[in-house]
Formats: structure tokens, C-alpha cells, sequence
């Protein structure tokens, strides 16, 4: 057996998943969507699972949350439906039940949060409730772990024995009730051959939903008799044929409701949410609040717990790359191969992975963030300057991760609802400076800029931020003139958020993220290792300035001249930069033959000032590191378009050094 | 007179919701239909969107679009 998972957002759906299946949790791919789902094996019953699907108020084919719940029910065809209800929210939830109603397939209705409903002193009475719907209702609390296996128990019964809802009307005998059923008889054959109920094909057809319409293949001349239907619908209702519909599920809901819902008084949840929103949406403290609540998360994530575990795991395998060094050079292995193992391997992939509790921390942070219901907050209150570039508030908080790292930054662009939004928020991230950069500003501001180190370094992240706004403006007029997605958006109550949920969530992350350390960033740390041992004979080079890294850094060097630093030192830095921005320091280095120490007086031989402000400008812009692109690829879900990223992002940076340099040049610098 | 001008804490019922395509079908959706009774709790501290009540649980839309929907004072 397979069900589906459906409800609305902020009801409760995650934790009900993870309640119903502990951590046997994969992400499932269908075909033809971009949305993941995941699926789990319910605990102790094996052979059944459930699909989680995206949180949906609605089954229009609008956003590709929507779609992807209309085509797993549709083309997949599960055996039963969970749908599951915010009880404390009613009416809104039973919208979207209502459609699910129509698909012809077994729901069971879920109804969450009925402990809070009782708290507060409400009641829902079940037994009219399912009369009132014609599916069984079961009171659950998820976060409670209450009544699960009383929801198992009702799927299994109404899956294992084909138990559809009942066909109903949510009409009164009027002019929507005519229209529905004459389009419906004229449909049913149609349905009836791709196999869906002719009473949603119907519905679809009223709300002029095109998918479904051509996957029907009606002819002219039977969409011309239904249009006939609907436009008469619309005049005897006095409403169009959108407005109709809603206000018929609605009139059937509030009905619902009047019999079987005694509504409790103002919630105790919602007085509080009322109070803290008195403070952090108030018109005065919400930005300070919001600053200051960023601030602590960067500070524990940057600062304090992340870079201590980091600074842990880098040295664990330093110990570890120590030991294996020594045990390979007592074997007396070939050179190459242990360079090959403790150069390429441990260094590579070693630095890559140093990152990892940096992002399980901060997604630690970002998801009692999101699961308490202040990222909502946060999108009401950024959004109108985001709106200015053709962005909704909910970007906001992936941009500002990417002054951290910008590998969690794309990776939490997947809160976001929009697909348009999401894209465009991955393609500026990379404008915004990431820590990693910062050991190259501070070894070029100290060797240049004694005085303006602090003006110099501010400068670069306000250029990268003032870059990023015009490429969105650009961006906003070229490849993403569609419509943003409207910003209608709930501001649920705050939540305590799970425990369960969010060390899941960690976990997930924490996967996600090796498995890319072991993959393509392997790959990429080993072809890198390969360009510096070798030289074009394929022999191991003893001077670095004649590997195959240094002898394509000579060759792309002159890309580099009307910038202002021809050499091939520095080009090749910024080529190993790829691997990791701060690998550009240590290449520098290596290739210019001193210590740490003396590297800054070593570049003023190799740059002049004018020059080393158009390297800072080119290293603040040019491609993200090898991590970075690997994470934008897996969330833009093409390699093609990631190319388009970093070709756009090379491009920029070299358009802006050049002008930073002529300019400067022209002025006498 | 459409919602965008409900002040701060006064309530309004929807007598039309205008808009088009999928802004209209999100407004409908989440239960802005006629005969609705709306509350406008608050506006963003940069001017926009606003915060209305309705149907039991709160909702954020832009002004813009809440001068779409028709609404008369209670």
C-alpha cells in the first residue's frame, strides 16, 4: 500500500510524516516535477508507505507544489489519501478536503491539534463530522504522538477495502449545482477513459484548469456546450465562474462547521503569538529584533558552536591524515600515491567536510526559525524593499546566510514556495560575500591598506551587495520577467517547534551534504591535486611553477592584463580559489615561494595597489568555490544551468575589476 | 471602498474580490470571498503588506493587491 500525505502548510504535516515514519526516509523522485517529495516506510508495517507532499491550500495547477500533489494523486494513483487538518483552523483546511473529496480515491481526514482545540474549549464532534464529509475523521495530535495508530487502523480499512468518499453534492439546488452536474454528464465518458472522476474532471473544467482540460481531448463542439453551461452558471449566480466555486466549498464548509464544530474561544496559542508579534512585528522593534535574532544565530553558527566543532573535525583529520601519512610512508609507498592520498584526498575532500557542522548548526537555527513560525514573520517584514528587485520577503533570509557560507544559503532556498523565487534568489547569492573570502581580504588589505582595512573590506561587501541588486535588476528584466508569485502568504501561530523535526532535518542536511563531499567535490579536489603535481610530460614536478595548474594559469593569464594583474601567479591562484576561496592564499604562497609571514611583502611585487583593489574586486565576484557550484547544480537541478551561473558570475566580476582598474588608472592611481 | 483603506483594527466585510488569474484564484482559495468578515490587525513597520484576520487565522497580503478586494465597513 502507498497513501499520500496531503494538507496545507504549517498544519502539522511534517511531524505527522515523521511520526508515522521514524527515520526511514528517502527523497522520491517522479517524473516531471522539481519538487521533492519524500517517501517513508511506516513504522512496523512493511510494504506500506507514505508520500510526503508538499503543503498545498489548493489543487489549482498554479505553483509546482500544487502540480505535484495533482500528479502523484492522478498519474500515481495511491491506495489512500491521509489528509491531514489543522483542527484549530478549520474552515480554511477544508478547502482543500473538499477537492480531495472529488479525486475519487479513499481519504481519511486527519484532524491535528484537537488537544489544543479542547484546551481552549472547543469541541469537534466526529461522528457528525464524518456523516457531514462521508470519510472517517480521527482526532490526532502529532506533536503528542496521540491517536497515530488509530489513523493507521482507518487507512488501512478504507484503502484495503476500496471505500471511496461518498459522491455528494456541496451544492444547494441552484445554478452552480446545474451547471457542475450537466458538465458532468457531458464529461463522463472523457474521464471515465483517462481515468478520473468525472465530478473532479467537471469542477476542473468550471474553473477552466487547462491541464486537465487537454489531457481530456474534448472537441470543439462539447467545450463550446459547456462553456454554454458556465456562462449561464455565471449569470443566474451573479458570479464568475472562480468566485462561484469558492463560494460554494465555502457556503458547504461553514455548514459543516455550524453542525459540527463548537468553536472555542480566543486560544490561548493565539494570544501569545498576538503578544510576541507585539514585539517582533511592532512597527518600531521588529528590525532591531530581527537584526539582533540574526545576529545570535551568525554569531553561534560563525562564531561560537560551528567553528569549534569545525575546528574539532579539522582536527581529527588532520590527526587522521597525520597518521596515514606516516603509515604510508612506512610501507614505502610511491610518492605520488601518497601525495595522491594525503594531498588530494585528506586535503580535499578534509576541507570540504570542516564545513559540515557549520551547516548542520546553522540549519540547526534555521529550522526552530522556520518551524516556529518566525521566517513568516520575516518575509512580512523585509518584503516590500525585496519586492523592489523583483523578490518576496522569504529570499531575504537565504541571502543573509550567504554571508556565512553560501553552500546553506542555496541549500535554504528550498523554503521557498516559488520556483521563479528560488532560482533567482540561488543566482544572487554568490554576490553576497561568504567567509571564506575573507582571509584573502585580509592578507591583501594588510599588505596594501595599513590605514583603510576595515573601509576596504566594508567596501568589497557593499559592492558585492550593490553588484547583486543590479544583476537582479537585470536579471528581473531578462530571464525572470514573469510574474512573482502573488505574496499571499499565513502568518500561522508560534509553534514550540519539534525535537524530532528538527534533528531529522539536521540529519537530512547533514547527509545531504556528505554525499557531495564524496562525490563531486571528491572529483573536483582530485582533478585540482592532479593539475598541481603534474607537469605536461606527465611527470611529478618539484617546482610548482611548472605543473599543469601553473601552465594554464600562464596561458589564461593575459584574460587578466587589463585588469591589472597579468601574472601568471595570481591567475593561477584564482584557479585553485575554485576548490575553495581561501586554497587562493595558501596558492599564492606556494607559488611565490614564502611563508605566511612575509606573503604580504612579497605582493607588492606582484601587484601594484591599484592592482590588488581590482584582485579583491575579482575574487569578491568570480565563480563560487567547487562546493558551492555543486550544491547550486543539485537545487537548480540542471548542470547547464549552473554553467550559465558561473560563466555569469566570471563574466561580472570581470567586467567590474576592469572598470574598477581603468577607472582608477584614469584617475592617476 | 476596498480593503487597503480599512484602518488599523476596524473590520470590513468583502463584498467583491477583484484581481485576475492566479492572484484572484490565491485570494479565493484561502477564503477571501464575498460576505467574508475581514479584520485589518496590521501593517509591516516599512508600510506593506498588511496583516488581516478572518476565518480564524491570520493572513499577509501587499496593499496593492488588497485594493482589489471590495469591502464594506461594518
Amino acid at each position: 500500500m502507498r497513501y499520500a500525505l496531503v494538507g496545507n502548510q504549517n498544519c502539522g504535516k511534517t511531524t505527522l510524516f515523521n511520526q508515522l515514519t521514524g527515520s526511514n526516509q528517502h527523497v522520491g523522485n517522479f517524473p516531471g516535477v522539481t519538487v521533492d517529495s519524500k517517501i517513508g516506510d511506516i513504522r512496523g508495517e512493511k510494504g506500506n508507505s507514505v508520500v510526503d507532499l508538499p503543503g498545498i491550500y489548493s489543487i489549482r495547477p498554479y505553483t509546482d507544489e500544487e502540480l505535484v500533489t495533482r500528479r502523484f494523486i492522478l498519474k500515481e494513483r495511491p491506495e489512500g489519501i491521509i489528509n491531514i487538518v489543522d483542527a484549530t483552523n478549520i474552515e480554511r483546511n477544508l478547502y482543500l478536503t473538499l477537492q480531495l473529496l472529488e479525486m475519487h480515491i479513499p481519504v481519511v481526514l486527519a484532524l491535528n491539534m484537537m488537544d489544543e482545540v479542547r484546551n481552549n474549549g472547543g469541541t469537534i464532534d466526529i461522528g457528525k463530522m464524518e456523516e457531514l464529509l462521508g470519510i472517517p475523521v480521527v482526532a490526532v495530535s502529532a506533536a503528542k504522538n496521540e491517536g497515530i495508530d488509530d489513523l493507521l487502523h482507518a487507512i488501512r480499512e478504507v484503502s484495503e477495502h476500496r471505500i471511496y468518499p461518498k459522491v455528494m453534492d456541496f451544492c444547494e439546488k441552484g445554478a452552480v449545482h446545474r451547471c457542475i452536474h450537466a458538465v458532468s454528464h457531458q464529461v463522463e465518458d472523457h474521464a471515465e477513459r483517462i481515468g478520473i472522476s468525472p465530478r473532479f474532471a467537471a469542477t476542473k473544467i468550471v474553473e477552466g484548469d487547462r491541464d486537465i482540460i487537454e489531457s481530456l481531448r474534448l472537441s470543439e463542439n462539447e467545450l463550446d456546450l459547456m462553456e454554454h453551461s458556465i456562462v449561464e452558471m455565471e449569470r443566474d449566480s451573479e458570479m464568475d465562474r472562480n468566485a462561484a466555486l469558492a463560494d460554494m466549498r465555502y457556503d458547504f464548509i461553514e455548514k459543516v462547521c455550524g453542525q459540527a464544530v463548537i468553536k472555542c474561544q480566543e486560544s490561548i496559542e493565539h494570544i501569545r503569538s498576538v503578544r510576541i508579534d507585539s514585539v517582533l512585528t511592532n512597527k518600531y522593534l521588529a528590525i532591531p529584533s530581527f537584526l539582533l535574532i540574526m545576529l545570535l544565530v551568525f554569531w553561534m553558527t560563525f562564531g561560537v558552536l560551528g567553528t569549534f566543532l569545525s575546528d574539532l573535525l579539522s582536527l581529527g583529520i588532520d590527526a587522521l591524515s597525520a597518521v596515514t601519512e606516516q603509515a604510508l610512508a612506512d610501507y614505502g609507498i610511491n610518492p605520488v600515491v601518497k601525495s595522491l592520498v594525503i594531498d588530494g584526498v585528506f586535503t580535499g575532500v578534509g576541507s570540504v567536510l570542516s564545513f559540515l557542522p557549520i551547516i548542520v548548526v546553522l540549519f540547526f537555527f534555521l529550522s526552530i526559525l522556520e518551524d516556529s513560525g518566525y521566517m513568516a514573520r520575516i518575509a512580512f517584514v523585509m518584503d516590500r524593499p525585496l519586492r523592489k528587485i523583483g523578490l518576496s520577503g522569504k529570499s531575504f533570509v537565504s541571502m543573509l546566510i550567504g554571508f556565512g557560507c553560501s553552500v546553506p544559503a542555496v541549500m535554504s532556498t528550498r523554503t521557498l514556495s516559488s520556483e521563479r523565487d528560488k532560482k533567482m534568489t540561488i543566482m544572487l547569492i554568490p554576490f553576497i560575500s561568504c567567509s571564506a573570502k575573507i582571509p584573502i581580504y585580509a592578507l591583501f588589505t594588510a599588505a596594501f591598506f595599513k590605514e583603510h582595512q576595515a573601509l576596504v573590506m566594508m567596501g568589497l561587501y557593499v559592492l558585492g551587495i550593490l553588484t547583486g541588486i543590479l544583476c537582479a535588476v537585470a536579471l528581473k528584466k531578462t530571464m525572470f520577467h514573469g510574474k512573482p508569485m502573488p505574496f499571499v502568504m499565513e502568518l500561522p501561530n508560534y509553534r514550540l517547534p519539534s525535537v524530532k523535526s528538527v534533528l531529522l532535518l539536521m540529519w537530512d542536511k547533514a547527509r545531504d551534504f556528505v554525499q557531495r563531499a564524496f562525490t563531486v567535490i571528491f572529483i573536483a579536489t582530485l582533478i585540482i591535486w592532479f593539475l598541481q603535481t603534474f607537469d605536461g610530460r606527465l611527470n611529478v614536478v618539484t617546482d610548482s611553477g611548472n605543473s599543469l595548474l601553473a601552465m594554464i594559469g600562464k596561458f589564461v593569464a593575459p584574460v587578466f592584463g587589463p585588469l591589472g594583474f597579468g601574472d601568471w601567479r595570481a591567475a593561477t591562484a584564482l584557479i585553485s580559489g575554485f576548490s575553495a576561496k581561501e586554497a587562493v592564499v595558501s596558492t599564492l604562497g606556494v607559488l611565490t615561494g614564502t611563508s605566511m609571514s612575509s606573503l604580504g611583502d612579497t605582493l607588492g611585487t606582484i601587484f601594484s595597489p591599484l592592482a590588488a583593489v581590482s584582485y579583491l574586486v575579482f575574487t569578491l565576484l568570480y565563480t563560487p568555490c567547487v562546493a558551492a557550484v555543486a550544491t547550486i547544480r543539485r537545487e537548480m537541478g540542471s548542470v547547464w544551468k549552473t554553467a550559465v551561473i558561473v560563466c555569469m558570475q566570471c563574466g561580472v566580476a570581470w567586467i567590474v575589476s576592469f572598470m574598477a582598474y581603468q577607472a582608477g588608472s584614469l584617475l592617476g592611481m | 471602498m476596498t480593503l487597503d483603506q480599512i484602518a488599523v483594527g476596524e473590520e470590513a466585510r468583502i463584498t467583491k474580490v477583484g484581481g485576475e488569474g492566479e492572484l484572484r484564484c490565491r485570494l479565493l482559495d484561502m477564503g477571501l470571498i464575498p460576505k467574508t468578515i475581514v479584520k485589518v490587525r496590521k501593517v509591516a513597520p516599512m508600510g506593506d503588506p498588511i496583516e488581516i484576520h478572518l476565518r480564524g487565522y491570520e493572513l499577509t497580503i501587499r496593499k496593492e493587491d488588497a485594493g482589489k478586494i471590495e469591502v464594506s465597513q461594518l
